[in-house]
């Protein structure tokens, strides 16, 4: 069993050192370096095929680096797997799936040993299985999901699984949360509600947040720092200091415009969305530039 | 009691019936028999659907047929072509299914393509016999009343190691099932789960091929884990009573089979169609009147 008592590591969460990674033959991005402290909260920021998930991928271990260094939670990439609790980006379970979102929940507990989830149904047996019921509910009483996790999670909505899926990952008590853009499909309330929630969670349980996100308004209040992708590099930073119109322009090569709000939300304004083009546009930006 | 095989008649008293019934060493074999697949198929049926391996399980119920064709064309017993087949079956699938970035359309057309050669092989076999292969019907549907006590025991040892496997794989299976990606990144070896599910796979529906035929195996593989997850969504009540499902309607059907001059495949398919008939049309009209105005999600904490 792991250990109940989690005692947090005062060493950084995810540290990248000078990492690159090739997919395909390309180059996604080279020479990042990055740390997110224990107990911090990171947005990690950038534009779609920016290499978002990429990284994260190479925080799971399931992704090889093709220069520099990795550690997570002091261990090699892949070593501490039980510790970290992952969510993928943009995942809908079929409407069929029958299964209740707290078996869902569940599996994040001990979805990975081998045997039946059957004990005994007395002495020690007995206690852990109880336990084990136990976190499950208070995970699921976390994210608020208490009055839809009965209900076969291919009937819940977006949402909802959004939420399910939070608890299936922080159930497991893990020191890192790698999350894949959480707020994604979600509305504007929701979306504020789930923000909310991860850096109650950060803060309550001392979890290290990594959190892809498209838009960083919702995370404002609670972020620590930023890390932003784009054009194969990365800046790292508070807010305040990476998402201005200087560190963007020096970036992406090209001018962009950071404005505020008068409610003090952050407007983008020329940052390079389609990365198709994105040698193309490296060339423009050049030419318009210099 | 002197009942005729010959000539069995269905009368009143059930007591009676299943009496005569089990008066018959070849009868009480394919009960036996029947029970054993009928556990193994909805065990694995069960995580088949739950991991929408349908199409899967189909392909490989195409390939008892040219297994029994090639056996009984070499002179062998129709079930080592049904063993055989279908593992080698299973593997090339579990091959096909492997690169990478697998995707659901990609890994069905493959499979598809895979499905009609074996059909074609299938047919290549019957036609080499010399089309006197008299027992096209066995072939097809099965030979339930066939069965040796020696059949009875491999059937019962592929079953049992089949469930073990089961077992031993159960948690990671599931996750790797409905969270391949979540699965993968804790550790769980979502690639080499796939390949030993679909040996397992293979095994069932060489199996129940001799009980139903291969053309009638999804009636136990698919029919009671598919009514059974229908009507609750909960793990252990659900795989309960699809091993219920399984073995009710095999009985039924070879019970029903004995007394009438149809083959058991046929009854057993039937009720199971049926069975699968009426739960789908209980959950429709259960979800009518459950069906209520959406409730709005609790929203907590928002920050305006
Ligand atoms: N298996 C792969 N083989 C080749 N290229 C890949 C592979 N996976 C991803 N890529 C490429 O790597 C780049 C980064 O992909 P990634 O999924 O990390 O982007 P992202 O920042 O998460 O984008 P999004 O916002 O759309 O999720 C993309 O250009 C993508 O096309
Ligand atoms: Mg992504």
């Amino acid at each position: 069993m792991a250990a109940t008592e989690h005692e947090r590591r005062s060493g950084p969460a995810l540290e990248l050192d000078g990492a690159a990674v090739r997919l395909g033959g390309r180059t996604v991005w080279s020479d990042v370096s990055m740390r997110v402290g224990p107990g911090e909260f990171v947005a990690l920021l950038g534009a779609n095929g920016s290499g978002k998930s990429t990284l994260l991928k190479v925080a799971l271990g399931t992704l090889a680096l093709s220069a520099g260094r990795a550690s997570v939670l002091g261990r090699a990439p892949g070593e501490a797997s039980r510790s970290i609790g992952y969510l993928p980006q943009r995942r809908a379970f079929d409407a069929g799936t029958r299964l209740r979102g707290r078996d869902i929940v569940r599996l994040g507990l001990d979805g990975d040993r081998w045997g039946l989830p059957v004990r005994a149904p007395w002495g020690r047996g007995a206690a852990r299985g109880r336990a084990a019921a136990l976190r499950v509910e208070a995970a699921i009483a976390m994210v608020g999901a208490d009055g839809y996790a009965e209900r076969s999670i291919g009937e819940c909505s977006g949402g909802e699984q959004q939420r399910l899926l939070i608890a299936q990952a922080l159930v497991g008590r893990p020191e890192l949360f790698l999350l894949d853009e959480p707020l994604d499909s979600l509305d504007l309330p929701n979306q504020a509600a789930v923000a909310a929630l991860v850096a109650e969670l950060c803060r309550s349980t001392g979890v290290a947040v990594l959190l892809v996100a498209h838009d960083v308004n919702p995370l404002l209040p609670y972020l620590d720092r930023v890390v932003y992708l784009a054009r194969g590099r990365a800046v790292e930073g508070p807010v305040e200091q990476v998402i201005t119109s200087e560190t963007l322009t020096a970036l992406y090569g090209l001018p962009v415009e950071v404005l505020k709000a008068s409610d003090g939300r952050l407007v983008v304004v020329g940052q390079p969305e389609p990365p198709a083009h994105h040698h193309d546009r490296h060339d423009h930006s050049h030419a318009h530039v210099g | 009691m002197s009942a005729d095989p010959a000539n069995p008649r269905l009368g009143w008293n059930v007591l009676r019936d299943v009496g005569e019934l089990v008066e018959y060493h070849f009868m009480v074999n394919a009960l036996l028999a029947g029970a054993i697949v009928a556990v193994m198929s909805a065990a694995v049926g069960w995580v088949m659907v739950l991991r929408r391996q349908t199409f899967a399980g189909h392909t490989l119920s195409m390939m008892a047929f040219p297994g029994a064709s090639a056996a009984t064309l070499a002179g062998l017993p129709v079930a080592w072509g049904y063993f055989a087949f279908c593992g080698a079956g299973a593997l090339i699938i579990g091959r096909v299914g492997g690169s990478e970035r697998r995707t659901w359309s990609e890994e069905s057309a493959s499979i598809g393509t895979f499905q009609a050669v074996a059909l074609a092989a299938g047919f290549l076999f019957v036609s080499l016999y010399g089309g006197v292969l008299g027992d096209l019907d066995s072939l097809l549907f099965g030979d339930v009343l066939g069965i040796s006590d020696g059949q009875v025991l491999v059937l019962a040892s592929v079953a049992a190691a089949s469930l073990a496997v089961l077992v031993v794989l159960a948690r990671p299976l599931l996750f790797a099932s409905v969270d391949p990606d979540v699965a993968g990144a804790r550790g769980v070896p979502v690639r080499a789960l796939s390949v030993v599910f679909l040996a397992v796979l293979g095994l069932a529906v060489a199996a129940t091929s001799q009980i139903t035929g291969p053309l009638l195996v999804f009636a136990l593989l698919l029919m009671p884990a598919a009514s059974a997850q229908t009507i609750t969504a909960r793990p252990i009540p659900s795989l309960a009573l699809t091993l219920l499902f399984g073995v009710g309607v095999t009985w039924l059907g070879l019970g029903i089979s004995y007394f009438s001059v149809y083959p058991a495949g046929f009854f057993i398919a039937t009720i199971s169609f049926a069975g699968y008939v009426l739960v789908r049309a209980g959950a429709a009209l259960l979800g009518v009147r459950r069906a209520r105005p959406a409730d709005p999600m609790p929203v907590d904490g928002v920050i305006a």
